[in-house]
């Protein structure tokens, strides 16, 4: 094969760089004050931070049990009715709270469980006295089962979906009932998939940062990711913040290890196709017991984002539109926000470029460290979690300089290294496929380089940068965990605003920014789900 | 759980497709044939002619938009798959791959395998039947494709029903295995008196056993009769069109 000269290699190794140097430097910061006050430093392990760190086990294990469990059932009902009134939207609506800022199911979690929610309007209403308290253990499992319970029955439904259809031919010949069914034909589909999705699960619940922030009550309820905010951010305690976060980071890395035993995790939750056609005709009680599961689904989903909206109408939107804060804060999240994204987007396409050269080249041999390398970056925010690097590089510049005034540089760094793993994977597909369809004949053809990108893969690739650039943006503009550590009151994004005034117990105002943040990721959202729809469509075609 | 229905012995069911309409897609089918009972029927055509669309129909796969699908004139038309006097081999995908050779006979026994002495001794005469002797144990990717096959005719055994539907069954297999399992259909129908009803590929397969043949194309039946006659010189010269673009796997 003819070796013409390309940057692609060098494109990859700078983004490889990049993100060594953004994980890298945090450890850096890390490990040089842990080696400087090291008796102070290893004195923090004390029976504090073993209480942190089991809690935080507890709470991710519990997590991810329940929206396991009450995700099969969902599934499997979803499964049954092809048919299922507005099944589609469902499975549109399941695909929401990916992209819903965490700040923002907060607020519709408490609207429907808090003191004043809807939970204890209907209870008064009947009877009861019971005030429900949504604060501790019970908040959080409530959230983050909101957050995992639809991703997690995408992803069994997927598994279903992956049956060959002459099982269900053969189970309703057969006669089979929904218990044999069960533990003949979808548990052990279910069963290979499942380790995959429970790390999956469990690895969001542990790093979960602002549902404990927010819905845990104090110092009993709380997560090492919570605990490192809060000892640099309140009692700025560097010794026991470097003990927490040296804690954090083998734990991730412990469980990452854990779970690359048993299997990977699931990759699938983008698509929303689902053909598969079922041939028993369920009678009158399956049928009810269905739409059971399916409606107490939906509400559980559905109402706290209701919720949101209804809380946010009845703030006074009008009069939060008139203050200068709000606006600066929508404008700076826009700009932080798309900074990040286009960031992102182009580390992704970077390290995709250089993977599908190295892989090009070695034809059938076993892939190099470079390219090893380049997948392994592209998950390493898996291993350093924002919060690690965001405390890391805190705790390396306050020597040299005011750690706050790196703020917009670490949320746009921060945000952009932790939308790469997704950009990643919307990206890696089309430029294979691109490549594979190409390669030869632009070698033929002499096509190379600048004109190449400009002719062949740019045109290829503008829809699936799009897809990737607008999901990345709707996970910027919602993250807290960076801007919390080092906001201030000269720059504020809209989650960080947010906090503020739920801190200050401005509860309207809250309400009204949360719909403001909820809408911005949604539309982005909705802008990467018609993309993504069109990219699959294209895909399907053979010529285009 | 459905009870099994009281198809008390072996011996063969007549099947009827009286007028059922069926839209696949664009096309438009309507079939109308009969099949005696304890014959053997075998249905070719060449692809999307509707030969799996017939098969579906009759196990309960597929609703017809209208028209009646009697089994032992019984009308089948609207009744679950499961309660039909029929057993069904596909091509693929016959076996659940967790479970071994007698777990996957037995769920034509009982659909939850809570299996009794009775049904044990039952399983353990079709393995034998079926030439598997001594594999109860083994599981589906540790067998060939032609004894997956074999399994799954075995749980058609037991199931005891009197219509067996052969989904181009043996398509996976090389000529010689394919003309062995012909010949144990063969023998199996003797001894049981089933109705057989199979769609292939393979025309020469309808001469290896006495049958019926059913040709079909665009989605209705085209030719039937004695398969002897129609695939012989002297057969309908759409068939012979037919033949000639076959000729190959002859």
């Amino acid at each position: 094969m003819a070796a013409t000269r390309t940057l692609k290699p060098w494109a990859g190794a700078t983004a490889l760089a990049f993100l060594a140097t953004l994980a890298g430097g945090a450890l850096l910061g890390l490990a040089v004050e842990a080696l400087r006050g090291s008796t102070e430093g290893f004195a923090a392990f004390d029976s504090y931070l073993w209480r942190v760190a089991r809690f935080t086990l507890m709470q991710a294990l519990l997590s991810m049990l329940l929206a396991i469990a009450f995700a099969i059932p969902v599934a499997r009902a979803l499964h049954e009715h092809p048919a299922f009134p507005g099944r589609a939207l469902i499975l549109r609506l399941f695909a929401l709270p990916l992209a819903l800022p965490a700040l923002v199911a907060v607020l519709g979690i408490t609207s429907v469980y808090g003191r004043n929610g809807l939970l204890a309007f209907g209870l008064n209403r009947l009877g009861f006295d019971a005030i429900p308290n949504v604060y501790g253990l019970t908040g959080i499992l409530l959230a983050h089962v909101f957050f995992n319970l639809p991703l997690a029955t995408r992803l069994v439904l997927a598994s279903l979906d992956s049956i060959p259809a002459d099982y269900w031919k053969l189970s309703s010949q057969l006669g089979m009932g929904s218990w044999a069914r069960f533990r003949l034909i979808e548990w052990p589909v279910i069963r290979r998939n499942l380790s995959g999705i429970a790390g999956l699960i469990f690895m969001l619940c542990i790093t979960s940062f602002t549902i404990v922030l927010t819905l845990g009550g104090g110092p009993r309820a709380t997560t090492l990711e919570v605990a490192i905010y809060q000892s640099l951010h309140f009692d700025f305690d560097i010794a026991r913040a470097v003990s927490l976060t040296l804690l954090q980071l083998g734990l991730t890395i412990a469980i990452l290890l854990l779970l690359s035993l048993t299997g990977r995790p699931a990759e699938e939750g983008f698509s929303l196709q689902t053909t598969a056609r079922r041939f028993e005709r369920p009678g009158r009680t399956t049928r009810f017991v269905n739409t059971t599961i399916i409606v107490l689904g939906l509400l559980f989903v559905g109402l706290p984002m209701a919720g949101t909206l209804v809380s946010g109408l009845g703030a006074d939107l009008l009069r939060l539109m008139t203050e200068f804060i709000v606006w600066r804060a929508i404008l700076t999240s826009i700009v932080l926000g798309a900074g990040a994204a286009l960031l992102s987007v182009l580390i992704s396409l970077a390290l995709v470029m250089a993977r599908e050269y190295q892989q090009s080249r070695r034809q059938a041999a076993s892939p190099g460290p470079f390219e090893r390398g380049l997948d392994l970056g592209a998950s390493l925010i898996m291993v350093v979690p924002p919060i690690v690097i965001g405390a890391g590089w805190f705790i390396l510049s306050r020597h040299a300089i005011n750690p706050f005034s790196l703020a917009p540089v670490m949320v746009i760094c921060v945000n952009a290294a932790m939308a790469v793993p997704f950009a990643f994977r919307i990206l890696r597909p089309a430029w294979d496929t691109a490549a594979s369809r190409h390669n030869r004949l632009c070698l033929q053809l002499g096509i190379s380089g600048w004109n190449r990108l400009r002719l062949i893969d740019g045109p290829a690739l503008r829809l699936p940068m799009g897809v990737a650039f607008a999901f990345a943006m709707a996970l910027s503009l919602g993250d807290l965990g960076t801007i919390a550590l080092f906001g201030n009151d000269s720059i504020q994004t809209l989650p960080f605003l947010l906090l503020q005034r739920m801190g200050s117990y401005r509860t309207q105002d809250a309400a009204g920014l949360a719909l403001i943040l909820g809408v911005l990721c949604l539309l982005l959202m909705f802008a990467a789900d018609r993309g993504a729809t069109r990219l699959a469509r294209q895909d399907g075609r053979t010529d285009d | 759980m459905i009870e099994r229905p009281a198809h008390k012995t072996t011996g063969g069911a007549a099947i009827r497709l009286d007028a059922v309409r069926f839209d696949y897609g664009d096309m438009a089918m309507r079939f109308d044939l009969a099949i005696e009972p304890s014959s053997i029927a075998t249905i070719i055509g060449p692809s999307g002619a509707g030969k799996s669309t017939v098969l579906n129909l009759i196990a309960g796969f597929e609703s017809p938009l209208s028209g009646r699908i009697l089994i032992d004139n019984e009308d089948m038309t609207n009744v679950d798959p499961s309660r039909r006097p029929v057993s069904m081999v596909f091509q693929d995908n016959n076996l659940f791959a967790h479970l071994d050779v007698a777990a996957n006979v037995g769920l034509g026994r009982k659909p939850g395998l809570r299996l009794d002495e009775a049904d044990q001794s039952a399983i353990h005469d079709a393995i034998v039947k079926v030439g598997l002797a001594g594999k109860e144990k083994r599981k589906p990717q540790a067998l060939s494709g032609g004894e997956r096959q074999r399994v799954a005719i075995a749980r058609a055994l037991v199931r005891n029903r009197p219509v067996l539907l052969l989904d181009e069954a043996f398509a996976s297999l090389g000529p010689a295995l394919r003309q062995e399992m012909l010949d144990l259909i063969g023998q199996l129908q003797g001894d049981t008196g089933m109705t057989i009803v199979m769609v292939t590929h393979h025309p020469e397969e309808a001469l290896r056993l006495p049958s019926i043949l059913f040709f079909l194309e665009n989605g209705h039946v085209a030719a039937s009769g004695p398969a002897r006659d129609l695939l012989s010189d002297r057969g309908p010269s759409l068939l012979r069109k037919y033949l000639g673009s076959q000729e190959l796997s002859l």
